[in-house]
Formats: C-alpha cells, structure tokens, sequence
C-alpha cells in the first residue's frame, strides 16, 4: 500500500482551483485564435479578439477569467492501491475547495438547498466523480463548471430506431436552443449510450478531452467532426452576434447501452472551458 | 465602428436614439443584481417599500462578481444570463428602469415591456470578466450583502463597452443576425 496523506490532497485540490480558474488550457487558446483568422465578419472577430485578451489580462493579474468560477467538479481515479491517511478522502477534498475559493479570491457560488437557496460561503461542497483503477496513484482533475452554460445542457432517451441521424439531430437541436446564452464560443461534451445517469457522466467527462483531440475510435471520430461543421454553420457565432464560430471543439464519449435504449447527452460549455489535472 | 457614449443613469431620450447592433461605451452609475436580488426587489415592489436605489432611469448589470483581491476595486465582472431575470424585469421596467446589460435571449414579456417604457436591453462579452472589470471605477455593497456575489453593489464605470441587443422598438440583435448568416 502507498500512503497519500489528506493534507496533500487539500493542498493540491485548493492549488488546482485556483490555477484552473486563472490560466485557461492550451488547446482552448489554440482554437480561439484559430476561430479569430477563421472569422471574416468584423464583429465575430472583435469578440473573439476581447476574449484573447480577457484570458491574457486574468493570467497576468492573477484574476479569475471569469466571474463564474464554477461549481468544483472534481474527477478522481484512485489507484486501488493507495491508502489515504490523516483524515478522510472527500473531507479532505472539500477542505481544499474550501481553501482555494478563499485564498484564491474565487466567487462562492454554491447554495445549501436547491430550494431554499442559502449560500454555504465557501463554495462546497464539490461534485465529486470517483474511479477506481489499478495502481498506486492519485489522479486528481478539477474542473470549475459556470452556470450559464451547464443550465443549457440537455439529455434524452431516444429508440434504438432513432439511430445515427436522431442522435445527431439532438446534439444540434441542444446548441441551436442555447443560442447566445452558455457565451458561445462553447465546447460540447457529449455522452451516448450507457444509462440515464451514466450518459449524462460521460458528457462531462467528453469536456475533459482537449478540444484538439478525436475520439480514438474513427467512427465516432468522423461524427464529431461532421457535428462541428453543421454545428458552427448555424451562424450563431461568437456571443450570438453571428459568425462561423459557435463552437471550439465537440468530443463524444460513447459505451454499451441497453437493447431498448439510446440514450444521449449534451454538456455545454463556455469558452472559458477550465481544467486542471495533477498525480499525486 | 465609431462607439456611442452613453451616461448612467440613461435617459429616456438618450435610449430611444440607440438601435440594435449600436456598440456604445457607458460611463456612470449602474447597480449590479442578478436573481436573488431581483427576488427581493420585486417583492419590494409588491408590498409597496421603497426599493434601495433610484430606479427611474436605472441601468442594472446582471453580475456577480468574484471578490475583490486587497486593494482592487472589484474582481472578476462579466454579465450572467439575462433569461432568469425575464420574470422580474418587467415589474421594474414599469417603474421606469431603463437599461439592462447581460448576455444571452429575452422573453417575449420583456420585450413588450422595454417597449411600452422605453428601455434598452445591453450585451456585454460574456466570460470577459477581467477585462470588464478594469472599466469599474468604484464598487460598493448598498443592499443584501448576505446574498454575497448577488448582493446589490452600486458601480461607477467609465466606457464600459456593450452592443445594443435589443432596442425601444424591439429591434433584437439576435434576430437580426439571420442578416449575417451569409458570412458561414
């Protein structure tokens, strides 16, 4: 067994909060200034130039990209070997969302109830996704997830029937119904097949991809690539103001489903698409 | 394109000149409040109490900010999605609130409300909040700082950038942009 103490989880979970929520990934700024070339319409272009230079501001004066810092989704596969030691795993986790959102002078946007809507004031607690894997590792990803963008994602049980082409049409349908809300440019995550819960796990976990990266498999790799062009033909573009660049990047993760079932998941995501991996 | 420069408070006058698709620099007073505050408001509205700043000719920014850091006026400040403030909106536009800035669609109620008093529906960049910031001057907590990031703050900004999304007449950028679709 290897031992990984709580108090390095903390520390490494509060760490990754705030580097995530202040330097944006490589692949998202690569595909920003390729959308900033690839756009003719003055408009689109400008928006997506102040974009370039919001993310360039937020990681020279050490502030957030954006004021929607996110729930923390947080993403572990725990080598089976490790032993976690002076405290409690997801203790331990969310003390470290707890010291991030603090010490990182990040937004608490969390409340208790969905309902009755108290804020907690600290930002946690976090959605925690956990793998077990073979090892003695601990891979930790967090990810802060905006709002704007999560209330415009969508799942649906489709028939078996419904095949290829209602699968297709969904994902598009989803993005067009977003329009200008979820602050296009966005990056799509889609989930398809599984189960209710698991489809809509692996839409999220398809955001984690970097945009600049395919599907291994060639067929789905070819789906995403023809769901980006029909996607970024809406004209929606940059804000909503119109252009060729709605969306950065669609990753598809797909797995065994049930003979009665289809189903399909689609997570929308800002252009300030966050995430930060470490192994401990 | 040459950028109009408009005060807050926004006159009635002033917001009947602007069109959808006018990009304008705003300087002044603006209030921030975003859902939680807009609840409030609105059931100050109701039970007839007076409401914690001017609203005639008010302009509101759906945001809430991340904090400030030490000596930093305020942190990061982009607009929110404006739809979850169509329930609200009208109820205040008809007291004469004049100017919104957000991001994202309207319903059909607001329009038809911005329309009959004569007010302007702003965009600014969505998920800019740094470089938004650097416009605000001053911020200060006036109403509900137990609501946190959605507490009321009054703001003076100087040549805050938006784009006119939808205007007096209800002229709605987002409609119009099918104009532009030619460019995909």
């Amino acid at each position: 067994m290897r031992e990984i103490s709580a108090g390095l989880i903390s520390e490494t979970i509060a760490r990754l909060c705030i580097e995530a929520n202040i330097k944006l990934p490589e692949d998202i700024k690569c595909a920003l200034e390729c959308g900033e070339n690839r756009e003719e319409y003055p408009v689109a272009k400008e928006i997506i130039s102040c974009i370039r230079e919001n993310y360039s501001i937020a990681e020279g004066t050490n502030v957030p990209i954006c004021q929607d810092t996110g729930m923390a989704i947080i993403f572990l596969e725990l080598g089976q070997e490790v032993h976690i030691t002076g405290g409690d795993l997801y203790t331990a986790i969310n003390e470290g969302v707890r010291k991030g959102y603090g010490e990182g002078y990040l937004r608490k946007s969390v409340v208790r109830d969905p309902l009755r809507r108290v804020n907690t004031g600290d930002n946690t607690p976090a959605v925690i996704h956990t793998d077990i894997v073979p090892g003695d590792k601990l891979k930790i990803t967090v990810a802060p997830k905006g709002f704007g963008s999560e209330n415009m994602s969508k799942i649906a049980m489709l028939k078996p029937s419904d095949g290829e082409q209602g699968v297709k049409d969904f994902i598009v349908s989803a993005v067009e119904a977003a329009g200008p809300n979820p602050c296009p440019p966005i990056v799509i995550g889609v989930g398809i097949g599984g189960s209710f819960e698991s489809c809509a796990l692996m839409a999220k976990k398809a955001l984690m991809r970097p945009v600049d990266e395919s599907n291994p498999d060639p067929y789905y790799a070819d789906m995403e690539k023809e769901l980006l062009e029909r996607i970024n033909a809406l004209g929606i573009g940059p804000q909503g103001f119109g252009g060729k660049t709605t969306a950065l990047g669609l990753n598809i993760i797909a797995a065994p489903t049930h003979i009665a079932g289809l189903p399909a998941a689609v997570n929308i995501s800002c252009h300030v698409t966050r995430h930060k991996t470490e192994v401990l | 394109m040459e950028k109009i420069r408009l005060n807050a408070p926004l006159s009635k006058e002033a917001a009947e000149k602007l069109r959808a698709g006018d990009t304008c620099l705003i300087s002044g007073v603006i209030y921030t409040a975003r859902d939680a505050a807009h609840k409030r408001l609105c059931e100050l509205v109701e039970k007839g109490e007076a409401l914690p700043f001017p609203i005639e000719d008010s302009v509101i920014y759906f945001v809430g900010p991340s904090p400030a850091k030490p000596g930093a006026v305020i942190g990061s400040a982009g607009p929110t999605t404006s739809y979850r403030m169509d329930a609200y909106s009208p109820i205040l536009l008809r007291l004469g609130h004049r100017g919104m800035i957000g991001k994202g669609a309207r319903s059909r109620e607001v329009i038809e409300a911005m329309k009959e008093n004569k007010a302007v529906y702003f965009g600014a960049i969505g998920g800019c909040g740094a470089l938004l910031a650097k416009c605000i001057k001053k911020s200060e907590i006036i109403a509900y700082e137990d609501l946190g990031a959605e507490a009321i703050r009054r703001l003076e900004v100087e040549d805050f950038p938006v784009t006119v999304v939808i205007d007096t007449l209800g002229n709605n950028l987002y409609e119009l942009r099918e104009n532009v679709s030619s460019v995909r």
